[in-house]
């Protein structure tokens, strides 16, 4: 809570500090980003229509953003059996499990690109068992699919982790008194109030790995329309000098990231006033 | 009497938690996750790296090529923590010591870098500065070069750090108040006196705390450096860079073996980490002396 009281501060340096944070902002991040839009300007409609439903830019945004989804699903469930182990029990090593979730955002992603490879090609320690049971993983689109798994585990674990450490341990125990067994419980007493918070955790692993290079690349193969993602593809029409094809597609993936943080905003604010403050 | 406490505390704690086999099996799934997702790949890099022995490791770490992306690693880092550093404190002054309006939107618009792919984060500096670029041609016809070099790769990092210092910061500072800053103000001290002796010692650990976080991905980042870098081999490449070069090339030690010093940049920086949110949460308390 900010001091409620001194409304008006009576601190020096207001306008230097807020001036040189505007100047800098704009430096690095709006005009560098507002110049990417205004070359998109560059286009007519048409041309940018083209760009973006040519075959291969589809496919490419189809399997980030698919991709991305299903990974944003499995770390929504996986991430609450994780989070709820963590928090609720005592087991050998919890601390430890708790400190590592953290090693996807704390890990280059080139490292974490050519350990997973390493990991899940068919020679690997997990591909050579998968393989034998004719499961292809590095290479196709699994392999992606794995990456932006690891990528997005801390998420979840990290925005549900403070609200199940909150919650009010008696609304558990008057529906337990109430007679409501504990499934019951769980699923309409607990589960419902970590619901935002799933939900933010659930988002922002999505656009984590919408948007995810470095440790998707080495293990996807990259095939054009088959396991090549769409940050690939932006770098490769970079590369062929494509400038215009790389910034519609990188307006688009924009533009989704923006929405999907609008989207996250608004479910915070929702659990604001959903759950009153204690 | 501490019988019967005991009974009930345990009969609550009975009605808060799940039956023996299920807890295990939640447990079990748990850790198998974390095992297979997070501790092998970690394990594989070392096992990697150390494949053929200690000697071949540390060969792969004497090369000049590693050498190079090391010093270029450490520079570029050295120049885009300490900038943000500087700019991330200003920032955080301004936003949690004064009231005004837009405060969100000032705050998300901090925050955009984070949503922002890695690659754009590269892509946007090659329009501004690459030769079909907005500023390019006259930067070269002034024979200043941003792209495929220092400046460039500076100016990508600093983008996708700009976050981490305001970030850690704002809360901090919020939580903080003004109390203290207007007590010295008002006894006379100046701005910056009040700043390095009242703000500063208060917020200590969150500053180091974002320049932690700020500094592990700054050595890490990878797309967006991939875009402006240009790839000179003994010039340009950091050291995730130099990482995906040796493995194209089938280098796998030396690949693994510079990728082991980023695993171990990673781990160290989860200690301090955990070292460091101890710290915080202590500061956070009402202090006794």
């Amino acid at each position: 809570m900010s001091a409620a009281g001194g409304r008006r501060s009576t601190l020096p340096g207001f306008g230097l500090t807020m001036g040189l944070t505007l100047t800098w902002l704009s430096i690095i991040i709006l005009i560098p980003l507002a110049g990417l839009f205004l070359r998109t300007f560059e286009l007519s409609l048409d041309q940018f229509w083209g760009i973006v439903t040519s075959r291969r830019t589809l496919n490419a945004l189809k399997i980030s953003f698919g991709l991305a989804f299903a990974a944003a699903v499995v770390n929504l469930v996986m991430g609450l059996i994780v989070v709820w182990a963590l928090v609720r029990y005592r087991f050998p090593g919890r601390r430890i499990f708790d400190a590592i979730v953290d090693v996807p955002f704390a890990l280059p992603t080139a490292v974490a690109g050519v350990a997973l490879t390493s990991l899940f090609a068919q020679t690997g320690w997990l591909g050579a068992p998968l393989a034998e049971l004719g499961i292809k993983v590095a290479f196709t689109p699994i392999g992606i699919f794995i990456a932006m798994i690891f990528i997005g585990i801390p998420f979840v674990v990290r925005t549900v982790q403070p609200v199940l450490i909150d919650l009010d341990a008696e609304i558990e125990e008057a529906a337990a008194s109430l007679g409501a067994n504990r499934w019951h419980t769980v699923s309409k007493v607990i589960l419902p109030s970590l619901i935002p918070a799933l939900l933010t955790g659930f988002a922002l692993a999505f656009a984590r790995a919408v948007g995810e290079y470095g440790s998707v690349i080495f293990i996807a193969g990259n095939l054009p329309n088959v396991s090549e993602i769409a940050p690939l593809l932006i770098v490769i029409r970079l590369s062929e000098f494509r400038y215009a094809d790389a910034t519609a597609i990188a307006v688009v993936m924009l533009v989704a990231a923006f929405l999907i943080i609008f989207a996250v905003n608004r479910i915070q604010r929702w659990a604001q006033t959903r759950i009153p403050a204690h | 009497m501490s019988e019967l406490q005991s009974y009930l505390s345990s009969a609550r704690d009975d009605l808060r938690t799940e039956p023996r086999p299920v807890r295990i099996v939640i447990i079990a799934i748990a850790v198998i996750f974390l095992v297979v997702f997070v501790v092998l790949p970690l394990v594989v890099v070392f096992a990697q790296a150390f494949s053929k022995g200690i000697g071949a490791y540390l060969s792969a770490l004497s090369d000049p090529e590693a050498w190079s992306a090391i010093r270029l690693t450490l520079l570029v880092a050295a120049i885009s923590v300490s900038l943000n550093l500087v700019f991330g404190v200003i920032a955080a002054w301004a936003i949690a010591k004064f009231e005004f309006r837009g405060k969100t939107f000032l705050i998300s618009l901090i925050d955009l870098p984070f949503s922002v792919s890695p690659v754009i984060s590269g892509l946007v500096f090659v329009l501004l500065f690459g030769g079909q670029g907005y500023w390019g041609p006259w930067l070269q016809a002034h024979n200043i070069q941003v792209l495929f070099a220092v400046p460039g790769i500076a100016l990508a990092t600093i983008f996708v750090t700009f976050p981490f210092v305001a970030r850690a910061l704002i809360p901090l500072m919020q939580e903080q108040g003004t109390l203290e800053e207007e007590a010295a103000i008002s006894l006379g001290a100046s701005g910056l006196q009040t700043f390095f002796r009242v703000t500063l010692p208060n917020i200590k650990w969150g500053v180091l705390y974002g320049v932690l976080l700020c500094n592990a991905r700054a050595m890490g980042e990878f797309g967006a450096v991939s875009v402006v870098s240009g790839h000179i081999r003994g010039e340009t490449n950091t050291m995730p860079l130099l990482v995906e070069i040796l493995y194209n090339e089938y280098q796998f030690v030396s690949s693994f073996a510079i990728a082991s010093l980023l695993a171990m940049l990673a781990l160290i920086t989860l200690v301090a980490k955990t070292i460091l949110e101890q710290h915080l949460d202590e500061g956070q308390q009402p202090r006794g002396d």
